[in-house]
């Protein structure tokens, strides 16, 4: 074990913090605390299944107050019973094999949890515990406090157990039982063993497969034919068209076979045709439980606020039922659910997220608080103006435009190339009829029904549900989760690649800082370390961690003037510490960029610069996509880092700065007007509309579990710098899906020949058929593998 | 030799009652989860190490 690392958390250990309990260190109280409580309860197999698995528990005082308003309880409860409650909680610091252990052990932490089962993939806990014993207010403070703080939002109020969609499952089930069984039942006569035997029970065999396909022709294949349908109604001619044809001609063919006893018929081949497609849909069906990418307002918001009654009490009550002249009391970092005014003194709201402007702005009494802003400050009263249905925010999300469009649908390549299969198929059977008509009528009938069976596109229709679904997991295992497999057919298509700049080329968690200005000795280094120790101001704790550690000095006179700056005396020095403005310094364009100026004894000694840092490998990543796309910066922060960014980026590189949502989207639309395919990737709710109505919106997130706007994928931030990768990647499986067209096409030559000829024996389709299949399937993994391993 | 159809219908039977006990595990919920179980078998060996490790630690 390193000692460098917390033995709780895995996080460094800062020497001068470190807390050494039990022969290990900690790199903080919380983490010891959790040990504590885990050694307690003999509860310490934590920490051998996986190394440092634990997360600090954030402080949550008053946090959860909500919970004790019954009402609101059960609204989030799954099941409710006099003894039994149960309820699902989602908990995003789910990891690892330890996280379930002790999610699972949970009933000895607190009396009266019966069981705790947990769905890793869905990052949940589903807790089953007596009303009597315990609430959920006390599991969720227990969760907490063992660093598993469950996220409860809005989105949760009222949230329906979605019914699971089985029917796949079945599906496959009953084909595999009907595949199964036909296939042994057909073998005797394939091998035409001892003639005698076969004559007196042909009929029993053969009547009973017709049987045994019944479920798997009218059960598990209803799917395709209705497909068929609706392809044909709408004129798209879509895949499923002949393969729904191939089957029902398998099907009719074969009866009229048995029927009046010219053969076994294609039973075996139809049931493992249907089989296979059926797994090729299951395999393409890859969803990230975990992740949402349908996410709206209210996965942001809180469910419940605490309103200040007339008698100055406080109550928990849910936010829809937040009414108009309400006071609220916001704690430092919740969320502002709904417009009003500020009736404290000052606050600071960050709107990163809604506006996409990188520091915080500060709000006065009187002024207007619109939701979806973070407040930073201390504990605020506000009065509300709108209800929560009504607010800006959410009446923006409801906006037409920030919708994703339903009725965008894309062609699927296997639908394109299926537009000239079918038509092609069709004259190919009909010419071949024709020309068998007139030598002999009953060949005739049969080659134009063996071309329809040995055509249908098995192999064709495998190969992209196949080579996505592989590309999907494998891009997955690299933390970019794509909605659907469709998106990687669209990322290969793209030309144009627009990027967001606060949080998304930037990131939100370090700013740099600069120092502009006359050299600080070290004495007056010092001074500025003791003037900001007093201020609360974001910018003052972070220039004041900037600073290096000095000597602490008592102020004599210390004052800070909300919204510009710091006086203080110390030792004799007058030191002022703020904007501009406070200091009577006009410098160059000072509005545009966050700086911090500094005066000692009235002399004017320099500011410091708050630069937004930019991503790792921004500068490479730009200049790799320059070459092969079109490079946008779309931001709706001001143009301060236009100058930066010029130098950083690749000359071709567009910079649009001051964006507001509406404008992102134009920009968007504007650019697919003029043909472009576009990728957006972007973060915040001002991203949103952009997002829905690029071709491929991809969002970036810091923690993917836990909100992003609506989009087709949600990359983890700390692979920035591979999207070069992702669109590489993507194009090269469409390049491997159109290699396993050229393979499928030839297996349908060497069926079709057989066809023509009027030679397709039951015994050719049921070799033909599982082998095409399986060299396709085989040939798309692979070559998805290799490309994958391949360097950008 | 008509026992070839008492023989096939067993088979038959046979083939069936696996078709329904996978249904019945589909719809019980067994294929929506498939990795959490397969972690949690593993925990209750785990368990008994406990009490002679804390043991050990005080």
């Amino acid at each position: 074990m390193n000692e460098q690392n917390c033995f709780h958390c895995g996080n460094d250990v800062v020497m001068a913090d470190e807390i050494v309990f039990d022969e290990k260190s900690f790199c903080c109280t919380g983490c010891k605390t959790v040990y504590e409580i885990f050694s307690l309860n003999d509860l310490t197999c934590y920490y051998d299944f996986e190394n440092a698995p634990g997360a600090t528990p954030q402080d949550i005082k008053g946090k959860y107050d909500f919970l004790d308003n019954e009402s609101i309880v059960s609204k989030l409860l799954e099941f409710q019973e006099d003894k039994t409650y149960i309820v699902s909680l989602y908990i995003p610091h789910v990891h690892c094999s330890s996280c379930i252990w002790i999610l699972e052990n949970l009933h000895k932490l607190q009396k009266g949890i019966t069981t705790s089962q947990v769905n890793f993939h869905e990052k949940k806990v589903r807790v089953t515990y007596s009303p009597n014993d315990t609430n959920l207010k006390e599991i969720v403070l227990l969760l907490s406090s063992i660093g598993y703080e469950p996220y409860i939002s809005l989105e949760n109020y009222d949230a329906k157990k979605e019914a699971v969609d089985r029917s796949l499952h079945y599906k496959i089930g009953v084909a595999f039982f009907c595949f199964g069984n036909i296939m042994l039942l057909s073998f005797p006569e394939y091998f035409e063993v001892g003639e005698f035997w076969i004559e007196q029970y042909k009929g029993f065999f053969r009547w009973l497969i017709f049987g045994l396909s019944l479920p798997a022709f009218f059960y598990s294949a209803w799917g395709y034919y209705v497909s068929a349908w609706k392809s044909i109604k709408s004129k798209m001619l879509n895949i499923d068209i002949p393969i729904a044809l191939g089957i029902v001609v398998m099907f009719i063919r074969s009866t009229v076979d048995i029927a009046f006893n010219y053969g076994q018929g294609f039973f075996d081949s139809m049931c493992g045709l249907i089989f296979f497609m059926l797994l090729g849909k299951l395999f393409q069906q890859k969803t990230y439980n975990f992740l949402s990418f349908e996410r709206d307002y209210k996965s942001y918001f809180p469910i419940a606020v605490t309103k200040i009654l007339a008698n100055g009490t406080e109550e928990a009550i849910q936010v829809y039922d937040v009414d108009k002249g309400d006071r609220l009391l916001i704690r430092n970092q919740e969320l502002i659910p709904v417009d009003g005014i500020l009736m404290s003194e000052s606050t600071l709201i960050d709107y990163s997220f809604v506006t996409g402007e990188a520091e915080p702005i500060e709000k006065k009494s009187g002024d207007k608080l619109f939701a979806g802003g973070k407040q930073l400050g201390k504990v605020i009263e506000m009065e509300v103006l709108h209800s929560v249905s009504q607010s800006y925010l959410t009446q923006l999300w409801s906006n037409d435009v920030f919708q994703k469009r339903v009725d965008q649908k894309y062609k699927t390549i296997t639908d394109t190339l299926s537009r000239y299969f079918t038509p092609a198929l069709l004259i190919l059977a009909f010419v071949s009829f024709g020309y068998w008509i007139f030598i002999d009528t009953a060949t005739a009938f049969n080659v134009f029904t063996a071309i329809l069976i040995v055509a249908c596109p098995c192999a064709l229709a495998l190969t992209a549900p196949f080579t996505l679904g592989n590309v999907l997991r494998i891009i997955g295992y690299k933390k970019l989760y794509l909605k659907n497999a469709t998106v990687i057919e669209q990322l290969a298509k793209v030309d144009t690649v627009v990027f967001d700049k606060t949080g998304t080329i930037t990131t939100n968690k370090k700013t740099s800082i600069t120092y502009e200005g006359a050299a600080l000795t070290d004495a007056e280094l010092l001074l500025l370390k003791n003037t900001l120790r007093g201020s609360n101001h974001p910018l003052s704790r972070r220039l004041y961690d900037y600073i290096p550690n000095q000597k602490k000095v008592n102020t004599t006179c210390f004052e800070e003037i909300i919204g510009k700056g710091i006086f203080a005396q110390i030792d004799g020095y007058a030191v002022k510490i703020g904007s501009s403005q406070f200091l009577q310094h006009m410098s160059e364009n000072t509005h545009k960029k966050t700086k911090v100026h500094i005066e000692i004894n009235s002399v004017y000694k320099g500011s410091y610069v708050f630069n937004n840092q930019y991503r790792e490998g921004l500068e490479q990543l730009f200049e790799n996509l320059s070459k092969n796309y079109n490079l946008v910066v779309l931001s709706g922060d001001n143009d301060g880092e236009q100058k930066i960014l010029e130098k950083m980026l690749p000359k071709n590189t567009t910079l649009v700065f001051n964006q507001k949502p509406e404008q992102k989207l134009a920009f968007i639309e504007n650019l697919q007007k003029q043909g472009k395919n576009v990728l957006m990737i972007g973060d915040g709710l001002n991203d949103a509309g952009a997002l829905a109505q690029s071709n491929v919106g991809i969002s970036i997130s810091e923690n993917v579990n836990v909100f992003s706007p609506a989009c087709d994928g949600i990359l983890d931030a700390s692979q920035f710098s591979k999207i070069g990768f992702f669109l590489k990647y993507s194009k090269n499986a469409m390049r491997t899906i159109m290699m396993s067209f050229g393979l499928s096409l030839l297996y349908n030559v060497v069926g079709l020949s057989f066809a023509v000829t009027g030679n397709l024996s039951p015994i050719v389709a049921a070799i033909i058929m599982p082998l095409s299949t399986v060299t396709i399937i085989s040939f798309v993994t692979v070559m998805s593998n290799l490309f994958a391993k391949k360097k950008v | 030799m008509s026992v070839i159809y008492l023989l096939i219908s067993i088979s038959i039977v046979v083939a069936a009652v696996f078709l329904y006990i996978f249904i019945r595990a589909v719809r019980s919920g067994q294929f929506d989860d498939d990795y959490t179980p397969s972690v949690r078998m593993l925990f209750d060996d785990e368990l008994k190490k406990n009490p002679n490790k804390s043991e050990k630690l005080n």
